[in-house]
C-alpha cells in the first residue's frame, strides 16, 4: 500500500543500493581480470535495480546516481577493450544480448559513447540509433532517467560547429535534431505521468512531476549551449519545434515550466527577434497556465536587456516590441475573463517597467498602459484585494521614480483615474509616495494649474474622501501625514508674484475644505508662504507695479485675515494669535496702519476671549508686547490704545511674579531706541514703579501665607531695568532712585524673615559687578555711573 | 585633551516655514561627532526632535512659541567642562534681540555663555566677561524680525578655559565658516553663598 509511505520506500531504496553495490563489486572483479563476459553479466544485473517501480523520483535519483558512477568505470573498460583489439561494433552488438531491455539500453548508451568517440561511425548515426531505441522504455520515471543518461553521455559528443565530431555527414543540424527528439520524447513521458494513478493522488503526482522537471528542461539548456544554434536556426528550427511540443502537450504544468525555461535559457536578443512567434503561442496555452507570470518574466528580462546598454534600444524599435507586447497582453486579458484584478495589474505593471526602460520618452505609451488598466478596472469600484492595490501602488510609483519629476506624472491623463480605484487607505499611501517624490527632487517650478492637478491627486490627504467614514487613523500617523502636506506647501514656488498668488489661492481653496483636524497643520505654512510673497512685493518698486496687478500686499493681507479666521472652527486660539501678530508685523513693514491695527485687534480679541490658560497667557502677552514694541506704523492714538490694553492685560495675569515681569516688559513700549518720538521717560518710570508695587505685594502675600517673604529676585530684575534705562539716557531715572533700590534690596536680603535665594544673591552680585565694570569703562559711561555707590 | 563639541541650533520652523534642513547641513551633522546639542527652540515637530536625537543623544532643548511639544522648559542652565551655559528661546526677552536685555538675562542666570534664538539672525557678542550667542535659523526660515536670513548653526569647541565658536552659514549654496575665540578668566566655582 502506498500509504505505508516513506519508511517502506527507504527500505526498498536500501535494498536497491545493496543489490547494486553487490553486483558492482563482482563487476569490478571482472573488470580487473579483463573478463568481458562477466563484466557484462554483472553490470546487467546491477542495472536491473533500476527496473524498480517502487521508488519516488527523489529516491530513484539516488539509485540512478550510483549506477551512473559505476557505468563510468565500465565505459573506461570498454575503451580499453577496443584498444585490446575488440571491435567496437562487436561490443555494440554484444551488449544487446542483455536479458532485460532497461539494462540493455543503459549498456548500449554507454558503448555508444565510446563508439562516437572512436569516430568509426558518424556521430549522427549512433545518436539517431540510440534516441530511437530508448523508445523501448515507456514508463515515465524510468524513461526520463534513461534519456537523461543518454543526454549526459552525449553532451560533449554532439557534432557542433567547430567540434571534432563535425564532418561532411555530421552537422549541427543533426545535433539539434537529436536533442529536439530526446526533448520531445521526454516531455511526452513527463506529461504522461499526470494521468497515471488514481485521482486522489493528483497532488502527490504533481509534486513528483515537479521533482523531474529539470530533467526535461535540461534539453533546452543543451540547445542553448550549442554554438551552431544561431538566430536563424533558433527562429526556423528550434523555437517552432519546441513551441509545437509545448502547445500540443496540453499540460499546464509542462507549459508553464517550459515557457519559462525558454525565456530564461535563450539569449534576450533571440527573444526580441522572435517576439511574434513566442507571444502567439500564449493564447494557445491551457487557460489554467499562469501566463501573466510568464509574460511578466519575459518583460522583465527584456527590460534588463534594454537597461544593459543603449546600443540595443534601436532593436526594440525595429521589432516594434512595445506594440507586440501590448497586444499580447490585451489578448490574454480578453481571453481569460476570470482573471482577477491583481493579475491584470501585474501584467500592466511589467509592461510599464519595460516601457520606462525602453521608451522613456514616450509618455503616450505610459498613458496608454494606464488607460488600459483603468479600462480593466472600470466597473469594479474601489478594489478590496490588497495584492491588487499593492500592485497598483507599484504601477503608479514607477513613473515617479523614473522621471524624478512630478510634472511628468501630472501630464499622464490616466494617472488620477487609476487612483480612483484605490481604497481610501491606499489612496493616501499613494499620495504620500507622490509627496515624497516631490520632496526628493527639489527643483520643480510650479504653476497654479500644476498645483491644482497635484492637489487632485493627493486629495486623500487633504480632505475626508468619504463623508461618513471616519478614518481610525493613529494619531501619530495622522500628524505625520499632515506634516508632509505642510512640507509640500513649502515646495510650491514660482518666481512670478502673480502666479505665486494664484498658487496660494489654489492651495487655500483646497485646504479650507480639510476640516478642523487638518487646518492647524495646513494653515500655518500657507500663511508664511504668503508672508514671503508680501516681502517679495515690498522689494518691488511701487511705481512699476501695474494698476491692475492683483498681487498687492493689501490683497494678500485680506486673504490672510480670512484664512486665519478659519482656525476659529478648530479652535486653536494660541496659534491664531501668533499668526495675527506675524501678519501685523508684516503690515507694519508695508506701512499699512489700518491693516496692522486690524490684526492687533483680532489678536487682542483672542487673548481676551479665548486664551484662559495662565501659562498660555504669559507667553501670549510677551508676544504681544514684543511685537507691539517693534511697531512704527501706528499713530499716537492707535499706539496708545494698544499699549494701554497690553499693560492692562499684563497687570491682570494670574500670578504676581508673572504680572511683575510683564509690566516691566511693557516699559519698553514707551522707549524705542531707533525712534526718537517714542522715548517717554515718565511713562517708563511709571511702569517700573508699578512693577515694584506688584513685587511688594508679592512679598506681603508670601509673608501672610507662608510666614516668610519670598525671594528678592523680582526686585533685582527691576533694578536691572532701572539701570538699563538709566544708561539709555532716561532722565527720569536718577542715581538716587537706583541707589535707593540697591539699599532696599540689600536690607531685605539681610532681613531674618526673607527666604534665602542663592540665585537672587548671585544676580545682585553680578549686577553690582556690572556697575563697577561700567565705571571702569571710561568716557561718558564712566561719568554716568560714577555717582552710584555699591 | 578630550574633544568637546557642542552644537547650537534652533528656529528651524519645520514644517511651518521650511520643508527640511539644508542638504549640505544634514551631510555635516554626522552622528557620533558631537557630544552635546543645545537647541534654542521652534523645531517645531517631533520628527525634527528625533532626527537631532540621532545626531547626538545628549540634547538640551528649550521651548519656542511654535513648538508642538509644550513641556520643554522655558529656561535651562547647564555646565559643560569649565563653562556654565544658559539657554532661552528669546521671545520672552523684550526688546527682541536687544543685547543689553540679553546681557541682563546672562547676569541673572550667572552663566558664561548665553544661547538664545528667536531673531533668526546669527550673532555672537563678547560682553563683559561672557558671550551671548544666537545661532540663527538652521533652515533660514522666514522671520518678521530679520530679512534675507541665511541658514546657520553654531559649533562650540570647548577646551579648558577656552571656547572657539564656529558659525556655519549657507550662503548662495556654499557653506561658509567663521569663528570667534573666547577665554574665560576663572574656573567654575560653586556659589559662595
Amino acid at each position: 500500500m502506498i500509504s505505508d509511505g516513506v519508511e517502506d520506500e527507504d527500505k526498498w531504496l536500501a535494498a536497491g543500493i545493496a543489490g547494486l553495490q553487490q553486483n558492482a563489486f563482482y563487476m569490478h572483479r571482472a573488470l580487473d581480470s579483463n573478463n568481458l563476459k562477466d563484466a557484462l553479466k554483472y553490470s546487467a544485473q546491477m542495472l536491473s535495480e533500476l527496473r524498480t517501480s517502487r521508488l519516488s523520483p527523489h529516491k530513484y535519483y539516488e539509485l540512478y546516481m550510483r549506477a551512473f558512477d559505476e557505468l563510468r568505470k565500465l565505459e573506461i573498460f570498454f575503451k580499453e577493450e577496443t584498444r585490446r583489439g575488440c571491435a567496437i561494433i562487436d561490443l555494440y552488438e554484444l551488449v544487446q544480448h542483455a536479458g532485460n531491455i532497461l539494462p540493455r539500453l543503459y549498456l548500449l548508451c554507454t558503448v555508444g559513447s565510446v563508439y562516437i568517440k572512436s569516430k568509426e561511425a558518424p556521430a549522427k548515426d549512433v545518436l539517431k540509433d540510440l534516441v530511437e531505441m530508448c523508445r523501448g522504455i515507456q514508463h515515465p520515471v524510468r524513461g526520463l532517467f534513461l534519456r537523461s543518461y543518454l543526454s549526459q553521455v552525449s553532451r560533449d559528443k554532439l557534432p557542433d560547429i567547430g567540434s571534432e565530431y563535425e564532418g561532411d555527414a555530421d552537422t549541427v543540424v543533426d545535433a539539434v535534431e537529436f536533442v529536439l527528439q530526446n526533448f520531445t520524447e521526454m516531455n511526452k513521458l513527463w506529461v504522461r505521468m499526470q494521468h497515471q494513478g488514481p485521482a486522489r493522488e493528483k497532488e502527490k503526482r504533481e509534486k513528483e512531476r515537479s521533482e523531474l522537471r529539470d530533467l526535461v528542461g535540461k534539453n533546452l539548456h543543451v540547445l542553448s549551449q550549442i554554438e551552431g544554434v544561431d538566430l536563424d536556426m533558433y527562429r526556423n528550427t528550434v523555437l517552432p519545434r519546441v513551441l509545437e511540443q509545448v502547445v500540443n502537450c496540453k499540460d499546464d504544468l509542462a507549459q508553464y515550466y517550459l515557457m519559462d525555461c525558454i525565456i530564461q535559457v535563450f539569449p534576450d536578443e533571440y527573444h526580441l527577434q522572435t517576439l511574434e512567434e513566442l507571444l502567439s503561442a500564449c493564447p494557445q496555452l491551457q487557460p489554467s497556465v499562469d501566463i501573466k507570470t510568464v509574460l511578466s518574466r519575459l518583460m522583465e528580462r527584456l527590460s534588463n536587456y534594454a537597461a544593459s546598454s543603449a546600443e540595443v534600444l534601436p532593436e526594440f524599435l525595429q521589432v516594434e516590441a512595445f506594440s507586440k507586447l501590448n497586444n499580447a497582453i490585451g489578448k490574454v486579458i480578453e481571453a481569460q475573463v476570470d482573471m482577477p484584478a491583481f493579475g491584470a495589474v501585474t501584467l500592466y505593471s511589467s509592461l510599464l517597467t519595460f516601457t520606462l526602460h525602453v521608451h522613456p520618452d514616450r509618455l503616450d505609451y505610459v498613458d496608454r498602459i494606464l488607460g488600459a488598466c483603468v479600462k480593466k478596472l472600470s466597473g469594479k469600484g474601489k478594489l478590496e484585494d490588497s495584492k491588487a492595490t499593492k500592485q497598483i501602488v507599484a504601477l503608479l510609483s514607477a513613473p515617479l521614480e523614473k522621471y524624478n519629476n512630478i510634472e511628468t506624472a501630472l501630464k499622464l491623463s490616466n494617472y488620477p483615474r487609476v487612483m480612483e480605484h484605490l481604497d481610501d487607505g491606499t489612496n493616501k499611501v499613494m499620495a504620500s509616495v507622490i509627496i515624497q517624490s516631490i520632496m526628493k527632487n527639489k527643483t520643480c517650478i510650479f504653476t497654479a494649474d500644476k498645483v491644482e492637478a497635484l492637489f487632485e491627486l493627493i486629495k486623500g490627504l487633504i480632505k475626508d474622501l468619504d463623508e461618513n467614514l471616519h478614518d481610525e487613523l493613529d494619531e501619530e500617523d495622522f500628524k505625520e501625514e499632515q506634516n508632509s502636506v505642510a512640507r509640500l506647501i513649502q515646495m510650491l514656488y514660482n518666481d512670478n508674484p502673480e502666479e505665486m498668488l494664484k498658487i496660494i489661492c489654489t492651495v487655500r481653496k483646497h485646504i479650507l475644505i480639510g476640516g478642523p483636524r487638518r487646518l492647524p497643520f495646513t494653515v500655518p505654512p500657507l500663511i508664511f508662504s504668503s508672508l514671503k510673497l508680501v516681502r517679495r512685493l515690498q522689494g518691488q518698486d511701487k511705481d512699476t507695479a501695474a494698476e491692475e496687478a492683483s498681487a498687492t500686499p493689501k490683497k494678500i493681507f485680506l486673504l490672510l485675515n480670512q484664512t486665519i479666521e478659519a482656525l476659529a472652527t478648530v479652535p486653536v486660539p494660541e496659534l491664531a494669535l501668533r499668526l495675527y501678530l506675524q501678519c501685523a508685523e508684516a503690515a507694519n513693514d508695508c506701512d499699512l496702519e489700518p491693516v496692522a491695527y486690524e490684526f492687533f485687534t483680532q489678536a487682542y480679541i483672542l487673548y481676551e476671549e479665548e486664551i484662559a490658560d495662565s501659562k498660555a497667557q504669559v507667553t501670549a502677552i510677551h508676544l504681544i508686547i514684543g511685537t507691539l514694541q517693534r511697531m512704527h506704523v501706528f499713530g499716537v492714538e492707535n499706539r496708545d490704545t494698544l499699549t494701554h490694553k497690553a499693560t492692562g492685560y499684563s497687570a491682570k495675569l494670574l500670578k504676581k511674579p508673572d504680572q511683575c515681569r510683564a509690566v516691566y516688559a511693557c516699559s519698553h513700549l514707551f522707549w524705542v531706541d531707533d525712534q526718537d518720538s517714542i522715548k517717554d521717560g515718565e511713562r517708563v518710570l511709571l511702569c517700573l514703579k508699578r512693577a515694584l508695587r506688584i513685587a511688594n505685594a508679592a512679598q506681603q502675600m508670601a509673608n501672610a501665607t507662608r510666614g516668610s517673604s519670598g525671594s528678592v529676585m523680582l526686585f533685582v530684575e527691576i533694578l536691572n531695568k532701572y539701570i538699563y534705562f538709566f544708561e539709555k539716557g532716561n532722565s527720569q531715572i536718577t542715581v538716587a532712585a537706583i541707589q535707593g533700590l540697591i539699599e532696599l534690596i540689600t536690607t531685605e536680603m539681610q532681613s531674618d524673615n526673607v527666604t534665602s535665594d542663592p540665585a537672587a544673591d548671585a544676580f545682585l552680585a553680578s549686577t553690582l559687578r556690572y556697575i563697577e565694570f561700567q565705571k571702569q569703562k571710561g568716557g561718558a559711561v564712566s561719568e554716568k555711573y560714577e555717582p552710584i555707590k555699591v | 585633551m578630550v574633544l568637546v563639541l557642542v552644537l547650537a541650533l534652533g528656529d528651524l520652523h519645520i514644517p511651518h516655514r521650511a520643508p527640511d534642513l539644508p542638504a549640505k547641513f544634514k551631510s555635516m551633522l554626522v552622528p557620533g561627532k558631537i557630544q552635546h546639542i543645545i537647541c534654542t527652540g521652534n523645531l517645531c515637530i517631533k520628527d525634527v526632535h528625533d532626527y537631532l536625537k540621532i545626531v547626538c543623544p545628549d540634547m538640551h532643548i528649550i521651548r519656542g512659541e511654535y513648538d508642538e511639544e509644550t513641556r520643554y522648559p522655558e529656561i535651562k542652565t547647564l555646565t559643560i567642562g569649565q563653562f556654565k551655559i544658559g539657554v532661552c528661546h528669546g521671545h520672552q526677552i523684550i526688546p527682541w534681540g536687544d543685547l543689553d536685555s540679553l546681557a541682563m538675562l546672562r547676569r541673572q542666570l550667572d552663566v558664561d555663555i548665553l544661547v538664545t534664538g528667536h531673531t533668526h539672525q546669527f550673532t555672537a557678542y563678547k560682553h563683559e566677561g561672557g558671550v551671548v550667542i544666537n545661532p540663527g535659523s538652521a533652515t533660514g526660515a522666514y522671520s518678521s524680525i530679520a530679512y534675507d536670513v541665511n541658514p546657520s548653526f553654531v559649533l562650540m569647541d570647548i577646551d579648558g578655559l577656552r571656547v572657539v565658536v564656529y558659525v556655519y552659514e549657507l550662503i548662495d549654496g556654499e557653506v561658509k565658516v567663521d569663528k570667534i575665540d573666547f577665554k574665560k578668566t576663572t574656573a567654575v566655582t560653586h556659589s559662595a553663598y
